[in-house]
């Protein structure tokens, strides 16, 4: 069934769109990512002009990581006062992140500075996570399935303005977790993702939170980033897709809660393991675009300026 | 009416320029105008005309029809990459002030054959013409124009069919353009020219509009002229179907 998007301008499958909705679904609610790093190339590729593909894909990250969310809340498994404190770094990094895209739009090097971010952001934590995993896993097998947990003390533990987060059973300075927020924030704007994917290792390696609500506390911190995200889209470049976005949501929400009962059957390990591989498959195809001839030199810029 | 008065102008006009202009075109389409619906899938418009005459034939050179479709302009960047530091990246731009975002030329011969070259520059017919690309202070300016074509031939969006218009009876003709589904909103302009050895004999004109229409309307205008009310809007949307579908799931495993 083919239907016209009014703000894309583009006629496209809907039953694809929903597909692809309920995949990326699947992918937020088992990781706590939201997608985006997915499901804005995908968009690309089924023919949706970039600039509404990003815009449309915060909408939409909304959506899938809301429904995700309701299911941690449930299980208690966020931390909000460390989400308020990674959210109000967020705000500031998107608003700084938006002044950065629009800038390199109008240099013509905005898709080489995503496909850049995209490369070195998830090699480098793909890589990362594999490894750690990976050791672990190995770990787990000698000590006969007991993780060993170690908390060590690092040159975060020496900063100012401590704070308590209970759910998580931290004592740490604000810093860090402003910083991680702000960074989160830069990389939704510029890449139309919601940033679990850098998030979540951070939140695990660098704040030392444990794993059992990190998921949950990242999607509550990608809500509100990618909500604020879509606003500013919606009023500085109209290039928010209602139509599209429905229909990535009816796909995504109940992929999400499929995701979300995988997830919690499966090892954080396993889960880790996985999501490393697929953060490095994606790096690796956009790593070849840029290292390979491109068959077509040539580009047109999106009608709308965007 | 409007018809009727183009025809009567371009008697009119072949009176006054003598026996070249003995010829004359009248035509119509399928369609008045183009809805942009939800479901929209791209359309067909049917062009058929007639040739008048008010003398013989002049000459032994056979008549022919050529035909464009085209849509409103917008100006375009066109990109070239090139190898730096191991990578392929946008090194060189050009910008191209204005070019359709749709064009379809359909003739009943080759173009070289129906057109002269002086012609085409008069009536801007075939493709590189309907392209403005003046003082882009490129040297190859070329280059751009010709993969700006190109992608767009690509694409669908410019069409060139030579042959496509059939005649019937000798003075009737008719062919048939394919819109595509992504396209912009705008007044469309057909425009269908009769040549006799490369010389445009006469000329007739008409508008299509192209609009979004319902739903569509509803929401590219909510879009445009309320964009916080939009932006809120679709996170309202969003979350509401999110809860929605998490309260179901809730509901279904009890």
């Amino acid at each position: 069934m083919q239907i016209y998007l009014p703000i894309a301008e583009v006629s496209v499958n809907a039953f694809m769109l929903l597909g692809l909705g309920g995949l990326v679904g699947v992918l937020s609610g088992m990781f706590g990512v939201g997608g985006g790093f997915l499901i804005t190339p995908l968009l690309f590729f089924v023919g949706i002009p970039p600039a509404v593909a990003v815009a449309t894909s915060t909408n939409q990250i909304v959506a899938a990581s809301f429904s995700a969310l309701l299911a941690h809340l449930k299980r208690k498994t966020v931390d909000i006062k460390m989400g308020v404190v990674l959210l109000v770094g967020g705000l500031i990094g998107a608003a700084i992140g938006v002044q950065v895209f629009a800038w390199l739009t109008r240099m013509g090097q905005v898709d080489l500075l995503v496909q850049l971010c995209y490369v070195v952001f998830l090699g480098t934590i793909g890589a990362m996570m594999l490894i750690e995993s990976l050791r672990a896993l190995g770990r787990a097998r000698r000590a006969g399935g007991a993780l060993p947990v170690r908390k060590q003390r690092t040159w975060i533990h020496a900063l100012p303005f401590k704070m308590r987060f209970r759910t998580s059973g931290l004592y740490i300075s604000v810093i860090p977790p402003v910083l991680v927020g702000l960074f989160v924030g830069l990389l939704a704007a510029i890449m139309g993702v919601g940033g679990g994917f850098f998030m979540v290792p951070a939140m695990i390696y660098l704040l030392g939170m444990p794993t059992k609500v990190v998921v949950g506390t990242s999607l509550f911190q990608i809500i509100f980033v990618t909500g604020f995200a879509t606003l500013l889209h919606a009023t500085t470049n109209y290039t928010v897709d209602m139509i599209l976005a429905v229909l990535l949501i009816l796909g995504g929400v109940v992929g999400a809660q499929v995701g979300t009962v995988i997830g919690v059957r499966m090892k954080a390990e396993q889960l880790r393991i996985l999501l490393a591989l697929l953060v490095l498959s994606v790096c690796g195809k956009l790593a070849l675009d840029l290292l390979l001839m491109p068959g077509e030199l040539y580009s047109l810029a999106d009608r709308r300026g965007g | 009416m409007a018809m009727r008065f183009l025809t009567l102008l371009a008697l009119a006009l072949a009176l006054i320029a003598g026996p070249l202009r003995a010829e004359t075109v009248v035509a119509g389409l399928s369609q008045e105008a183009i809805s942009i619906t939800t479901d929209f899938d791209g359309s067909e418009i049917l062009v058929y005309g007639a040739v008048r005459r008010d003398a013989p034939p002049p000459g032994t050179e056979p008549m022919q029809v050529i035909i464009t479709v085209e849509g409103p302009d917008r100006s375009v960047t066109v990109r070239r990459k090139d190898r730096r530091f191991g990578i392929w990246i946008n090194t060189d731009a050009s910008e191209i002030d204005a070019a359709p975002t749709f064009y379809a030329v359909q003739s009943s011969a080759p173009l070289a054959e129906a057109l002269s070259h002086t012609e085409d520059l008069r009536h801007s017919i075939t493709i590189p013409m309907a392209i403005r690309a003046v003082g882009t202070g490129r040297i190859d300016q070329g280059q751009f124009t010709e993969a700006l074509i190109r992608l767009n031939l690509e694409d669908d969006a410019y069409q060139l069919n030579e042959g496509a218009v059939r005649f019937r009876e000798e003075v009737l003709f008719d062919t048939s353009v394919r819109l595509p589904a992504n396209l912009t909103e705008g007044d469309y302009r057909a425009r269908i020219f009769l040549t006799r050895a490369g010389e445009v004999v006469d000329v007739y004109e008409q508008m299509i509009p192209v609009r979004k229409v319902g739903l569509e309307r509803l929401i590219y205008g909510l879009a445009h002229d309320r964009p916080l009310v939009y932006g809120i809007l679709s996170l309202l949307i969003a979350v509401g179907a999110g809860w929605m579908a998490s309260a179901v799931f809730r509901y279904i495993r009890g």
